[in-house]
Order: C-alpha cells, then structure tokens, then sequence
C-alpha cells in the first residue's frame, strides 16, 4: 500500500479542560485507531493535549473559495453582533 | 579507538539497574535507526517517540547504576565506555530491525514483558526502581498497544504481511526465554523486595501474546528451546555493530560535549 492509497484524517486536539477541540493538522492512517495513535505521536509530543478526535477527511464538507463573497462579505457590515460593548468580568475565564 | 574502556563492580544491584538499563538503551537505539527510513512518516515519529522513551528510561537506570556503584561513573560513561562483553541486555533487543515485522513483533515480545514488569516493580522498596517504574509503565503500556495494533493488522493483513509477521515470530521467539532470567544476585533481591520474580509475569505474558497472535490470526512458535546469554555478556554478533556507531563519538573523541 502506497501513502497516496491509505486514507487522510483530520486531527483535532483540546489542549486543556474547557476549551474546545481545534484542528491541528492532518496525517495518513489506514484505520481510526491507528490514526488515534499516528494523532498522538505526532501532535502530542510537547504535551499539547488532553484529547484527540481524529475525523475521516472526506467526512468533512468544506465550503467553496469561490463562494466567500456570498459567504463571508455580508456580516462584515454587522459590527453590532461582536460583543464588545460590555466588559467580561475576569472570573469568567475562557468563553 | 584511543579510550580506555571501564568494567564496572557488579554488586547484585548495580547489575540489576544495569541490566534493564541496557535492555533500555539498546532497543531505543534499534528504534531509532528507523528514523528517516520508515514506512511512512506518522510511523517514522512513532518509532522514534518509542525510542526516546527508552533511552529516557536507560537514563535513568544508568544514572542510578552509576549512583550507588559509587565508582566516579555517571550515565554516559556506563553507556560510552563499556565494551560488548560488559553490556548485559537481553539478546532479543540487540536483534536487527529487519523489516517492519521484525520491528514491531520484537517490541511486542519486549513490551508484553516490560508493562507488566514495570508495573509490578512499582511496589519495590528500592524507591528509586519503584519510580522508574511509575513512569516507565506508562510508556511500555503505550508500546505495548502500538505493537499489538500493528501486528494485528500485519498478520490479518495480507498475505504477504501474514507470512512477514510470521517469520518474525518464529525468528525472535527463542530469544523471548531470556526475559525471564534470574540468578543467585536477583534472587536475593527478590527476598528483599527490591526486585520482582520475573517467573510470576510468565503467565501474564503468554496471555497477552497468545490475545495478539488469535486475533493476528498468527500461530504461536512451538518451540521451546531459547537462547541466552545476553544477560551475562556473552552477546549475538549485531551487538558490537550497534555499539561501534552508538559509541563511536565519545571513543573518537573523548569527553566530547556540545
């Protein structure tokens, strides 16, 4: 089996309790347990994470570059949606 | 070569710490000649993670050989500077990496051993060993089931992968004995409580590697003559091929540091 023939995965780590699984990269596996494990050695090797989900590429429905006008342009006139009129009070941590 | 080399005095258990030490040391050196040259690169990493835990864990057991030989040794003299007939790992771990199945089949029969060892010496009462142990077992644990996934997969693969997997097991299987090597010194360290019986992990052992080879749809090797030897230094012809490169720096270049 060739690299190009064994399926890609995304990977997903959560650095610490709280926060939510991000994406930080891809890698071949032939399997989901050996992607687990392929997610671990290679992502995890400065002790980034506490959780790992690894996803089928082809799972994964991406929206079209050529779409981003349509997509994206229209909130960027919204500038009343961002949160930033109020003060987050330190305790609250992570959001 | 221009350094002398050292012999080491060899209480019962500056010999024990050694020995695992080498077991330590030179299976992570194997592993980490596959890098850059594994099948692929996720696998590339994963050796060489393997084989850093390991040189780790011969680290540590050096630095406390060195400690209580009490001697003016120190870890990297004890690994630099003993030649082949002094080294006293297990024969199984100085065996070349061959192909992938060698490879992994020889981590099996090693980690199948050494999880379960490790978590039986973290009830020593030598508490250096019983912390080399907690951290220790945690890394065989993940060799272990790196391994066990591997060969399930090698041996249900292909046919081809089948009869690789195959060959490896019946070629390594009669140095898998040697792991449970114990003598007078070690049996005094039992009665203390500073080391573990290894004849009591046998069972656990064999059910782990009987679980692999069912579900690998591999046949467990019949034979029951093993070889040894490595545990007293008296070594297969790979080990001072390993040792000439591993030591090569520190023998050219005495006390070289960077």
């Amino acid at each position: 089996m060739t690299v190009e023939t064994i399926p890609l995965w995304e990977v997903f780590i959560r650095s610490r309790n709280g926060l939510a699984h991000k994406h930080v990269g891809s890698l071949h596996a032939t399997d989901a347990t050996l992607a687990l494990q392929a997610a671990r050695d290679i992502y995890t090797r400065r002790g980034e994470g506490l959780s790992i989900w690894v996803v089928p590429s082809h799972a994964i429905t991406a929206s079209d570059p050529a779409d981003k006008e349509m997509m994206f342009a229209p909130a960027e006139s919204k500038i009343y949606r961002h949160p930033t009129f109020y003060e987050v009070p330190e305790e609250v941590g992570h959001m | 070569m221009t350094s002398g080399s050292i012999t080491v005095s060899e209480t019962p258990l500056v010999l024990y710490a050694l020995r695992r030490a080498d077991d330590a040391l030179i299976l992570g050196h194997r592993l980490s000649e596959w890098c850059g040259h594994a099948p692929m690169l996720e696998e590339d990493m994963a050796l060489a993670n393997m084989g850093l835990d390991l040189i780790g864990q011969a680290r540590e057991l050096y630095s406390y050989a060195a400690r209580i030989e009490d001697a003016g040794n120190d870890e990297d003299r004890l690994a630099y500077l003993r030649d082949v007939r002094q080294y006293r790992n297990l024969l199984l771990v100085e065996q070349p990496n061959g192909d992938f199945a060698h490879t992994m089949m020889r981590q099996l029969f090693y980690s199948a051993f050494a999880d379960p060892y490790w978590r039986a010496m973290m009830g020593s009462r030598d508490e250096t060993l019983a912390a080399i142990a907690a951290k220790s077992e945690k890394e065989s644990a993940y060799h272990l089931h790196h391994a066990s996934e591997w060969i399930v997969r090698l041996g249900d693969g292909t046919e081809e992968s089948h009869r690789r997997a195959q060959d490896a097991a019946d070629a390594l299987w009669a140095f898998t004995g040697e792991m449970f090597f114990c003598d007078a010194g070690d049996r005094g360290l039992i009665a203390g409580g500073i080391a573990i019986d290894p004849e009591t992990l046998r069972e656990t052992w064999r059910a782990t590697i009987d679980g692999v080879f069912a579900e690998a749809t591999l046949a467990v090797p019949g034979n029951d003559w093993m070889q040894k030897g490595g545990r007293v230094g008296h070594h297969s012809e790979h080990l001072g091929h390993l040792l000439s490169e591993l030591q090569h720096l520190q023998r050219s270049f005495p006390g070289a540091t960077w």
